[in-house]
């Protein structure tokens, strides 16, 4: 997968599954405070991810992903390393 | 002590999704039971069941209000929000005054078993998704609704089997009463599925009239074989008379008397001594005789032995001159978790529009049941005060007493 189809992919499932406003997507977001995903918003995610790439979050990983570029950084790394 | 009274009402049954519709079912004796083919595929011994369609909240509520919400929250929340609109009561008024919620509800079965099914198929926890925790618990509604509507009063749910919608409004009545909160939610809620019924069919306790659903939930008859189970939700606003007052509030009945007791014998065998003593401590709350009842809204849920030793019960409590009586489970089916508090909408929407709709299906008493005086169709008849009864398994009863507002 295409780092910008994986980026694509990402943007429509927040949109379609965790019901994020289209309007607020831009790779400069911060997911907790413009994005407001909270952490059982990340429960949800950890399973959204893992069945739409295949890439088993983990929670410690998670703590230094701030914005919504960090979070399309850590999936297409881990997309590319499966 | 303070008058306790109910100024809003909600609901969201199998005979309506709305107080205007239920009121017309109630009046037209219109049955809300069904066969479910899915059940009968599944292996159940009896597919009759209420059915009500799930809500569509999307669009109501935003994500993570809906995610930790099951079937029975939706019902619940439909109905409180019809009962809060007619109460007058907006978020601005939650969110200046502490207000109570107190929901009757005792099995959240789906959620459990799809959340197991996702780890036993993938085995990693990590799978199962953050909403089912909430959903799968029997505090589900009064949790959910809580956040919801930023509620900051008591916030429990009752779980009493098919007395838990009375119990809750018995226990918010006591508080409201003693002067602990001023305005209390409550309510009943049921999942409708065949995951939360399986283990109930397995007693043989369903009717099994499968060729005539609207006509196997036959409360008092000679031949009722079993109950149908059902489902939905109720919601009753309760208030103090003072809070009431001061807001301007449309006082719809009051909450005149509590009654309760345990039968202390069989787990699901109901006696008569534990409910009489219920419906006798319901009308010494009240201050009251029975001479004053109009109406009682029976438990009765169409099994051989419950409505038996109901009509017995009752017929103890007010003898030969009782007044009339029906059991809208004839219609509704057995709403179990709901019902208590389901049936004191029922009653009310009766009293208020003076009438008591009928026991369907009663063609034949049985030595039992024939000291009953039953409502067999809509009879016009002016209520100013009905006794509602709600017993459970394990024996527990809950009597109310509901009269019209007096002030």
């Amino acid at each position: 997968m295409q780092n910008d189809e994986i980026i694509n992919k990402i943007n429509q499932l927040l949109v379609d599954e965790i019901e994020i406003d289209a309007e607020k997507i831009n790779p400069a977001a911060d997911l907790k405070k413009d994005l407001e995903i909270d952490s059982l918003d990340f429960v949800d995610l950890f399973v959204i991810i893992e069945r739409n790439f295949g890439v088993k979050m983990k929670s410690e990983e998670m703590t230094d992903i701030k914005s919504l570029q960090n979070f399309y950084d850590y999936i297409i790394i881990r997309v590319h390393s499966i | 002590m303070t008058r306790v009274v109910i100024t809003g009402m909600g609901i969201y049954s199998v005979i309506g999704r709305n107080l205007a519709d239920v009121r017309d079912s109630l009046y037209q004796g219109r049955s809300g039971i069904i066969f479910d083919q899915k059940r009968k595929d599944m292996g159940f011994r009896s597919a009759l069941t209420g059915m009500v369609e799930r809500p569509v909240l999307k669009g109501a509520l935003d994500r993570r209000m809906r995610v930790g919400m099951p079937v029975q929250a939706e019902y619940a929340y439909m109905a409180t929000c019809e009962a809060l609109k007619n109460s007058g009561v907006e978020q601005g008024f939650l969110d200046k005054n502490e207000v109570g919620i107190l929901y009757g509800n005792d099995s959240s079965a789906v959620p459990v078993v799809e959340s197991v099914d996702i780890l036993r198929k993938e085995k990693d926890t990590m799978l199962i998704g953050s909403g089912y925790i909430f959903q799968s618990m029997n505090s589900t509604v009064s949790m959910n609704l809580s956040v919801i509507f930023r509620l900051r009063g008591i916030n429990f749910t009752v779980s009493g089997a098919c007395a838990s919608g009375s119990h809750a409004i018995g226990i918010a009545y006591l508080l409201i009463k003693e002067g602990l909160q001023d305005m209390i939610i409550c309510g009943g809620a049921q999942e409708i599925n065949p995951e939360s019924t399986a283990s109930f069919d397995a007693l043989n306790a369903f009717s099994v009239r499968e060729s005539d659903p609207t006509r196997a939930s036959r409360p008092f008859d000679r031949d009722r074989d079993g109950l149908v189970p059902s489902g939905g939700a109720a919601t009753v606003i309760l208030e103090s008379y003072e809070s009431a007052k001061k807001r301007g509030a449309e006082i719809l009945a009051e909450v005149a008397g509590y009654g309760f007791s345990s039968n202390g014998e069989h787990i699901s065998l109901p006696n008569i001594d534990g409910p009489a003593r219920a419906m006798l401590m319901s009308l010494k709350a009240a201050g009251m005789s029975s001479t004053e009842i109009d109406y009682i809204n029976a438990h009765a849920t169409s099994t051989p032995a419950g409505d038996g030793n109901e009509a017995q019960a009752i017929f103890q409590v007010f003898g030969k001159d009782m007044p009339l009586v029906s059991s809208t489970k004839s219609m509704t089916g057995h709403e179990m978790w709901m019902g208590g508090a389901s049936e004191v909408v029922y009653s009310t929407l009766m009293m208020n529009n003076n009438f008591i709709a009928p026991n369907l299906n009663f063609e034949n008493p049985d030595p039992a049941t024939s000291c009953l005086k039953l409502a067999t169709v809509t009879t016009p008849h002016e209520i100013n005060a009905f006794l509602s009864n709600s017993f459970g398994f394990g024996g527990t009863n809950s009597s109310l007493v509901i009269r019209k507002p007096s002030f």
